[in-house]
């Protein structure tokens, strides 16, 4: 009989009033975005979840979607019975018998949410576990560990029957937090800082510093390609292109080599702010980790972020490279971040760059720079590339 | 005129040769050049791979590009016997393959390794629990094809990759030339390790195919060089090619639910006609529907030879095939014909009539008629 709609739990039950209606609202936009390419499916609000209505369409790749939608917390495929018992009792069973493996024990949960229904959720649960192992040959009932719990809920529209629910992502969703710029290089490490700000309802927007001819244009493609793969989860998300050859000649010519790297992402902090505040973008997001290379050091982190006035996350600072990698694999970045083109930090790379830089000597070399007038012309040339889920640029138009 | 000769290969499609000209015309670089223009060459093979990717359901990085299905064959099974050879020198596969598999295993015995060639059923059908039975822990490959080339027998691919799937350590490579655009082809679902796919079959350039290599599959590379192709396949992109082949895969996917359909019904009217037409005609391999691709029909007329047929229908403006096109120059009888029961007599009077996306209703008719006008006669003056 196949499932006519399907349940989505979300959580952060903690908000409250106002929160928990912007929350809502937010989610409910997203899921509609990311279901749109299907057209019979729609998608309501009830208290305390979203209804999606399948109305025909196979529910497979609707989940696919909606494991890509933050705040989704866990999907239940469901059947929709009248509020009457035998319906009840049969979506049980056909729910059972059509797992792909056939389960050897179950348990019923059963709940009404409304009074007028002549069964109470102990009884319902009895009397439809009863009509299981009667028609399901070999199952048993286990209450503590089953391998299936089919739960039914009894509601005044209609009642619903369903099993065990599909993880989602969790997360809060995107746009509830705030507006972020991620320093977006093409690493490993950056897209999945992007995908954890997402995850915590931040909408995106994305800083790629690129420092033609020293890197190709296949480094450019290679972060469109990675900001493109972060739509998936992030809807649309805005892509700056800050040209930053002239900064790392001067730093080259004017600055002492040891420190090259440490002013270089100075200079970069600068730009990025600069870029955020004209977004309205309310804080920067960067892939550094703590001690993973030399100039991730806590000293030089505080060297770099001395610059700036605002907040700067760093979700991936926990994580162990194996750890970061598995996210990467996860979400779809890491066959794009391994490709070997060089990137904008590893053109100059010192002999022996400072791994403990000291502020006042940093100060210093950096003064022989024009800092404001080359922050704001880098800002002034920036190429913005607006990248959304449904529209990828495509160059060729053959397939 | 009735062109009936697909398996053989097929008319290139319009759509393809209009993008193949415009990459010719336009997108010359060299996808290895480090500068744009190369870089623009790049990245159409990479999208090409990710929609050919995608018309199988795997992964981009899952598609090697190739010449076409013989260098598939060869790379697929030659790569992993060179692979492991330490690990075992045992394969297994069918005695109806095609000759790009046959012979590649009949190579690999010269070369010290073994073969078991599993008999077919009169329908030429491989039984998957005789190929499990032959698995010894020397094995390091079962190749089987998916759509028998001559008589269109679908082998049971999807229960010998189940059976497989208990025999971690021997890689399955399924030779899907005949298969793909025409019958439904699952390599993920079915626990296929390799595949190989050709795209003059269906309507794409010649000279271009791609073998499906599933992630974390090792083969030892038959062409070696400039690292091309994952370092599996060397040599310089054959970019035109490539676009080409990638925009006829999804043509064909595109195409085949509408074209299974029509075949299927002008085969069954074909067979219908011949069969009450034609004293002595016999259909070869699977009759079933279910059975058989849908776009292959294989007759026997014992006592005819078979070239005497292609050329007597060819006189008509009908153009079939005795067996495989790169076998009929050999006189011996069809060495998968005989393998599935036939006596000498029938396997060298038959003839194979295939269809393609280009294939009308028409055309068949006008086979359907030639056949019970040519061959009769043939009977008169042979008998």
């Amino acid at each position: 009989m196949g499932y006519d709609v399907l349940l989505i739990r979300y959580g952060e039950l903690a908000l409250k009033g106002k929160n928990r209606s912007d929350f809502e609202d937010r989610l409910l936009r997203n899921i509609r975005n990311k279901l749109k390419d299907f057209p019979d499916v729609k998608v309501k609000k009830t208290y305390g979840r979203m209804l999606v209505e399948l109305n025909g369409q196979a529910y497979p790749p609707v989940v696919e979607r909606l494991q890509e939608v933050f705040g989704v917390v866990g999907v239940s495929p469901a059947k929709r019975v009248p509020t009457e018992l035998q319906a009840l009792q049969q979506a049980a069973v056909a729910l059972i018998r059509e797992q792909p493996t056939q389960p050897a024990t179950f348990k019923i949960a059963a709940k009404r949410s409304i009074k007028s229904f002549p069964h109470k959720s102990m009884e319902l649960n009895h009397l439809i576990g009863g009509y299981v192992l009667k028609n399901v040959d070999g199952i048993k009932v286990d209450v503590h560990q089953p391998e299936i719990t089919v739960h039914v809920e009894v509601r005044a529209e209609a009642a619903y029957v369903y099993g065990d629910d599909i993880p989602g992502p969790g997360g809060l969703p995107v746009g509830a937090s705030g507006r972020v710029a991620l320093l977006l290089s093409g690493g490993i490490d950056s897209p999945v800082a992007g995908y954890l700000a997402l995850k915590r309802g931040a909408e995106l927007q994305a800083i790629h510093f690129h420092s033609y001819p020293f890197t190709s244009e296949r480094a450019k493609q290679k972060v469109i390609d990675l900001a493109q793969i972060l739509t998936r989860y992030g809807g649309k998300i805005r892509l700056h292109v800050v040209p930053f050859t002239e900064i790392q000649t001067q730093i080259r010519q004017k600055c002492e080599e040891s420190y090259s790297v440490t002013v270089m992402r100075r200079m970069m902090f600068r730009i990025a702010e600069r870029i955020a505040h004209k977004e309205k973008a309310l804080a920067l997001v960067t892939g550094e980790n703590l001690g993973q290379v030399a100039s991730q050091t806590l000293e030089s982190m505080y060297t770099i972020n001395h610059v700036i006035r605002m907040p700067v996350l760093r979700p991936v600072v926990g994580m162990d490279k194996q750890e970061i990698m598995n996210i990467a694999k996860r979400i779809g970045t890491y066959e794009t971040s391994i490709l070997p083109y060089e990137d904008c930090c590893t053109v100059f790379l010192p002999k022996s760059p400072k791994t403990r830089p000291d502020l006042n000597a940093t100060e210093r070399t950096e003064s022989n720079l024009d800092v404001e007038r080359l922050v704001q012309e880098a800002v002034d040339a920036t190429e913005v590339l607006d990248l959304s889920p449904d529209k990828r640029e495509e160059e060729f138009t053959f397939f | 005129m009735a062109y009936l000769d697909n398996s053989a290969t097929t008319r290139t499609d319009n759509q393809v040769v209009r993008v193949m000209v415009d990459v010719m015309n336009n997108i010359y670089g060299n996808p290895a050049s480090l500068h744009g223009l190369g870089a623009k060459a790049e990245r159409l093979v990479t999208q090409a791979r990710e929609a050919t990717a995608r018309t199988l359901g795997v992964s981009p990085g899952e598609i090697v590009f190739t010449s076409g299905g013989t260098e598939g064959n060869n790379t697929a099974i030659k790569g992993v016997a060179f692979q492991y050879r330490d690990r075992g020198r045992h394969l297994i596969t069918t005695q109806v393959e095609h000759p790009s598999v046959y012979g590649v295993c009949k190579q690999l015995e010269e070369w010290g390794w073994r073969v078991t060639y599993l008999p077919v059923d009169a329908h030429g059908r491989v039984r998957p629990a005789d190929v499990e039975k032959a698995v010894t822990d020397e094995t390091v490959l079962v190749t089987v094809m998916h759509v028998n080339n001559e008589v269109g027998t679908i082998q049971p691919i999807a229960e010998i990759g189940a059976l497989l799937k208990r025999h971690p350590k021997v890689l399955f490579h399924v030779d899907a030339v005949q298969a793909f655009g025409k019958v439904d082809v699952r390599p993920k679902e079915w626990g296929v390790d390799l595949m190989t796919l050709s795209g003059h079959k269906f309507h794409g350039p010649k000279g271009v195919g791609c073998l499906y290599v599933r992630e974390g599959v090792s083969l030892a590379p038959l062409l070696t060089g400039g690292g091309q192709e994952g370092g599996l396949r060397s040599g310089t992109h054959n970019v035109p090619g490539i676009a080409g082949f990638a925009k006829a895969a999804l043509l064909a996917k595109e195409r085949q639910p509408e074209a299974v359909r029509r075949w299927a019904r002008w085969k069954a009217s074909l067979i219908e006609q011949v069969m009450s037409r034609v004293e002595g005609a016999r259909v070869n391999g699977d009759p079933s529907p279910e059975g058989s691709a849908p776009h292959i029909v294989s007759f026997s007329f014992p006592g005819l030879r078979s070239e005497v047929i292609v050329h007597a229908l060819e006189e008509e403006n009908v153009f079939v095939s005795s067996k495989s096109a790169c076998s009929s120059k050999g006189e011996k009888p069809s060495r998968i014909l005989l393998a599935m029961g036939l006596d000498p007599a029938a396997a060298v009077g038959s003839i194979r009539i295939s269809m393609g996306y280009h294939t009308t209703e028409e055309e068949v008719e006008r086979c359907a008629q030639a056949l019970c006008k040519v061959v009769p006669r043939l009977q008169k003056i042979m008998t």
